[in-house]
């Protein structure tokens, strides 16, 4: 296929158009990604998550240099929330990696969530598929910081860095529960500000009374100072780089890398069946208008949600005998 | 109290029966609309009456010129001693076409000067650079070496006139220049005054000309107020400004609040990492303030200012001198009260915000020309703009009494209301660690990026109105005329530049860079290196690059 | 399917940082309902040339205060005409004196917006003259 070809060679322009394609829920773009999909599982995925205004973006952008430093190929997906008024979204972090904008080894991809309540958007875990297929040794993801999404980056990332910032009203017990099960590696950023001690002190308690590491990886805490300071700065990067890379590598010794594929792969496999089985009935019972009459009979009381569903399942499903 | 008894309780009397009669009059004839606010949507009452300052105290919250709080201006004899410095901001193209402009200005009766650079200089770039092709000249003269500077201030009485330098991350390299010039002219720098804006804080706030971290900015700037405060002392080494947080969206309270606040950091600042008394340079420190278009809001902007700050001076820092306690400033009308459509229209503007600004006791004026929302002004807009100044000065007698507004019910209760608002963000501030950790947690920036938006959005739905924008619009479109920038002038200045190159001592030039290099890591003041480099025609991009290698260079973060 | 969003770009090209209307901008767009890439200032046309291709951006919106316009817009639209970019629109604003529109109306841009407009005309002008370049 030709956009397959064109993806699997480096085509920035094929996969950004695929990308929106697949945001945009066109229908050839899923046959795409038909093509694509055995071509994916080689890039190294991290996530970067924590609350918004903890720096995760220039963050991204500093470990960008280190990887390329390295000689490794990164792309990165940039994710921003879609304003639920208005459907528009300003992609705005971007601007933090813009000196990356002219390297061919990188490609910097915003997105915004189009409302995707309940984790990241398909279109992100399609766009990670496209990255990877396009040979990237590393797909970054960035999340918005906020909600589901920050845990439901564990779904798609081999690793997840877990960026905090002191004064932010980052205290632990602000946290939402979550964040923290899913850090494989945690950030502190601007170490050098006032209560990045307590910070620290609190993430270690915490760790403390974990009895046990998936994988007996204790997710290692890294302080950035400040990002003019160089010689401190780079030190942290490479700590964090490296730490990145010895997850990954733990992930492979333990061999729970499959785990985190597998997970991935459910989580696609729930999704893709229940677009191939619901999406059709429902688009059916809307066309045909029973959708209205069974919620004018739901507001009338006459009946439930769920003897409705039933009845609905009983036409599609052969039921085993009573 | 303020009013004795009988005048409130009169007040009082006569305020019930004023309070009844306007509701049946607004029953009869409701008002033309429910908001009456000022450009910063500011609540203004329908009157004011004596109730609404009864609790000023009169030597503490007015008093005289020239006596603490200094609300009432700090010179005893007013404007009739010397009117506020006419400083009109001009540069353009090369060197020479600025001095022509200055010399023509001084003719026409400008009393100081005041340099506007290209965006090349601005930032710290040579006109080769590949960065700064196509801005050679185009919003400001084009500076690169010591040579350009010497036909900027060919004929310039240096030692009888002063000069503002409106510069930033370069200001170093520039002031450097005008020193140098100076020793060239055979004038001692105990003799030159002027002014160089050097404002980093509100770079990160607003205006964006970036190029070091926060840290290192803020150590440039007191080392020029070390060096000024013991070899140049009639020099104001930072012209503490807000012109630019309003032009970039703020309310005036924000403008106010986040000036002043910038210059408590800096007063901290030399005091923390230079050892210096405050009194040895609070004196010299100056300010730059907007004029916008709400007449009232601006004058008593203005006063409060001096108020706040001889109050933060006197009682926050201690310091000695009433000098020390003095608020200057400068004032520019505001650019973007201005509007594309019907130009002409901006002389009205530019003129009743000088008023303003002179009612609210400037030292200096620049009046924006009528055809700025185009591009530079013509030689024919920027006289007219020159004159409104004038005429203010001759003909409107305002300048025949000292703050004449002092005492107004309104005027004084409108003070107090910004004081008070603006002292709520100073503290604010103060909580989050400074004004540093405020720029560096986003906190001024959006403040900013939501009163723009707000402000936009008032003048698409007619809930502000701009004359000509969205309300009397005509359909034919006023032509003006508009001043071209020769594209030539690059190529021009940048033969000029490597024929410099060419010239000079290479060996002393790059010696003399390195010396800076040095001083940068030592943690010394750079000013004599960098006299001793731009002496040696070292350009104001290689003296930015030293600043870049030893202090990294600042991204902005953007904060929308 | 949804129609298809429309995906603009903010940018500021050149050394000027007077970002007050770029913002502004920005925020006016993702409240029109578009997919809003803001690239900051401080921009070289090679740089929002090389993100307007890897964002499949449908038009660039340019903003010079500077003066700078005459040299810095076409050389945008030359750089992203030279990556591929050849459905991609362009439209500027700033401070841009009418006599240079000509030049730049033929240097390829779509259409110029001086102070004073609305916001709400900007989007209208959109609505009606930039089509996403991607097809049902």
């Amino acid at each position: 296929m030709e956009i397959t070809k064109k993806v699997r060679g480096g085509d920035v322009r094929a996969a950004t158009r695929l990308i929106r394609n697949l945001e945009d829920r066109i229908p050839h773009a899923k046959d795409t990604i038909k093509h694509i999909f055995s071509h994916t599982g080689k890039a190294h995925v991290i996530g970067f998550t924590g609350s918004p205004g903890a720096g995760k973006s220039t963050m991204i952008d500093s470990v960008v240099a280190e990887l390329r430093k390295r000689g490794k190929t990164v792309g990165v997906l940039l994710v921003d929330p879609t304003s639920p008024f208005t459907g528009g979204a300003i992609l705005g972090d971007r601007i933090r990696m813009q000196r990356h904008a002219l390297d061919p080894g990188v490609f910097v991809r915003s997105l915004a969530t189009r409302g995707a309540l309940g984790g990241l958007s398909k279109a992100v875990g399609d766009a990670i598929h496209v990255m990877d297929a396009m040979g990237k040794d590393y797909v970054i993801v960035e999340t918005v910081g906020t909600g589901q999404q920050e845990v439901d980056i564990i779904n798609h990332a081999h690793t997840v860095v877990v960026v905090l910032v002191p004064g932010m009203g980052d205290e632990i017990q602000a946290i939402k529960a979550g964040i923290l099960e899913i850090a494989d590696v945690f950030v502190i950023n601007k170490a050098d500000r006032d209560g990045a001690g307590k910070l620290y002190r609190e993430l270690v308690y915490m760790l403390s009374m974990v009895d046990e590491f998936p994988g007996g990886w204790k997710p290692p805490i890294i302080r950035a100072e400040n990002i003019f300071d160089a010689d401190s700065f780079q030190r942290s990067l490479d700590e964090l780089t490296n730490t990145i890379g010895q997850h990954y590598q733990n992930l492979i010794d333990k061999g729970l890398l499959g785990d985190r594929i597998r997970r991935k792969a459910v989580l696609e496999l729930n999704e893709a069946l229940l677009a191939a089985i619901l999406d059709p009935v429902l688009t059916k019972l809307v066309e045909s208008g029973e959708m209205k009459e069974m919620t004018e009979k739901l507001l009338k009381k006459e009946t439930d949600p769920y003897t409705l569903a039933e009845m609905i399942a009983s036409r599609y499903l052969v039921m085993p005998a009573e | 109290m303020y009013f004795s008894k009988e005048v409130l309780d009169s007040s009082s009397r006569m305020r019930q029966r004023w309070e009844d009669e306007v509701k049946k009059a607004v029953a009869k004839w409701p008002d033309q609309k429910e908001d009456w606010t000022t450009v910063s949507s500011l609540d203004i009452k329908r009157l004011y009456t004596p109730e609404d300052i009864k609790d000023l105290k009169f030597d503490e919250d007015i008093g005289y010129p020239g006596q603490y709080p200094f609300i009432r201006g700090n010179q005893v004899t007013g404007y009739r001693g010397k009117f506020w410095t006419f400083r009109m901001f001009s540069g353009f193209g090369s060197a020479y076409d600025t001095n022509q402009r200055w010399h023509q200005l001084l003719k026409a009766g400008q009393t100081g000067l005041s340099t506007a650079f290209d965006f090349p200089t601005l930032m710290g770039y040579d006109t080769d650079d590949p960065k700064a092709r196509g801005e050679c000249g185009k919003c400001g003269v084009a500076i690169d070496t010591l040579e350009d500077f010497m036909v900027l201030v060919d004929g310039v009485p240096m030692d009888k006139i002063t000069t503002s330098m409106t510069i930033n991350p370069p200001a170093t390299a520039l002031w450097a220049m005008y020193c140098a010039a100076a020793e060239i002219k055979g004038i001692p720098l105990t003799k030159i005054g002027g002014t160089i804006q050097n404002d980093m804080l509100k770079e990160f706030i607003a205006q964006k000309t970036l190029m070091c971290p926060p840290e290192p900015s803020v150590k440039l700037i007191s080392d020029t107020v070390e060096f000024g405060t013991k070899f140049v002392p009639r020099w104001n080494t930072i012209s503490i400004s807000g012109y630019h947080i309003r032009e970039a969206g703020s309310t005036a309270v924000q403008e106010l609040a986040f000036t002043l606040r910038d210059g408590m950091e800096y007063v901290e600042d030399v005091l923390k990492r230079k050892g210096l008394d405050v009194d040895t340079f609070a004196p010299r420190l100056s300010f730059f303030f907007n004029s916008h278009i709400d007449f009232f809001e601006e004058i008593a902007k203005l006063r409060a200012a001096r108020r706040i700050w001889a109050k933060a001076m006197r009682d926050r820092y201690k310091a000695k001198d009433e000098r020390s306690w003095w608020m200057r400033f400068h004032t520019q009308t505001a650019g973007c009260s201005l509007t594309a459509q019907q130009p002409y229209n901006n002389v009205v503007r530019t003129a009743t915000e000088a008023l303003a600004a002179v009612l609210g006791g400037t030292q200096s004026l620049h009046t924006n020309s009528l055809d700025e929302v185009w591009c530079l002004p013509t030689d024919h807009a920027v006289e007219i703009a020159l004159r409104t100044q004038q005429i203010i000065a001759e003909e409107t007698g305002v300048a025949n009494t000292i703050d004449p507004l002092a005492g107004s019910y309104f005027v004084e209760a409108l003070t107090n209301e910004m004081e008070q608002q603006a002292w709520d963000y100073i503290h604010k501030i103060d909580d989050m660690g400074g004004m540093v950790a405020a720029i560096d947690k986003g906190f001024p920036q959006m403040e900013l990026a939501d009163a723009a938006y707000k402000f936009q959005r008032q003048i698409d739905s007619n809930e502000k109105i701009m004359v000509g924008v969205n309300k009397y619009v005509t359909d034919d479109e006023q032509d003006i005329p508009l001043l071209d920038i020769d594209d030539a002038i690059e190529t021009q200045q940048i033969e000029r530049l490597n024929a410099v190159r060419r010239k000079r001592d290479d060996k002393a030039a790059k010696k003399s860079l390195n010396d800076l290099k040095n001083a940068c890591k030592k943690g010394e003041n750079v000013m004599p290196y960098c006299i001793e480099a731009v002496k040696n025609l070292c350009s104001v991009q290689e003296i930015c690059d030293v600043y870049r290698e030893v202090y990294g260079e600042f991204r902005d973060p953007a904060m929308y | 399917m949804a129609k298809r969003k429309l995906r603009i770009m903010v940018a500021k090209p050149g050394l000027d940082g007077h970002d007050r209307g770029a913002r502004v901008l920005a925020r006016c767009f993702r409240d029109a309902g578009y997919e809003t890439i803001y690239t900051g200032c401080h921009q070289t046309p090679e740089q929002i040339a090389a993100a307007a291709i890897q964002e499949d951006i449908d038009c660039v919106g340019l903003s010079c205060m500077s003066g700078a316009h005459k040299y810095l817009f076409p050389e945008c639209v030359r750089q992203i005409r030279a990556l591929g970019g050849d459905d991609i629109q362009i439209i500027g604003g700033g401070i841009i004196p009418k006599q240079d529109y000509q030049l730049l109306y033929d240097a390829g841009l779509k259409g110029i917006f001086t102070p004073g407009i609305t916001l709400d005309d900007i989007v209208a002008w959109i609505n009606e003259n930039i089509v996403p370049n991607v097809k049902e």
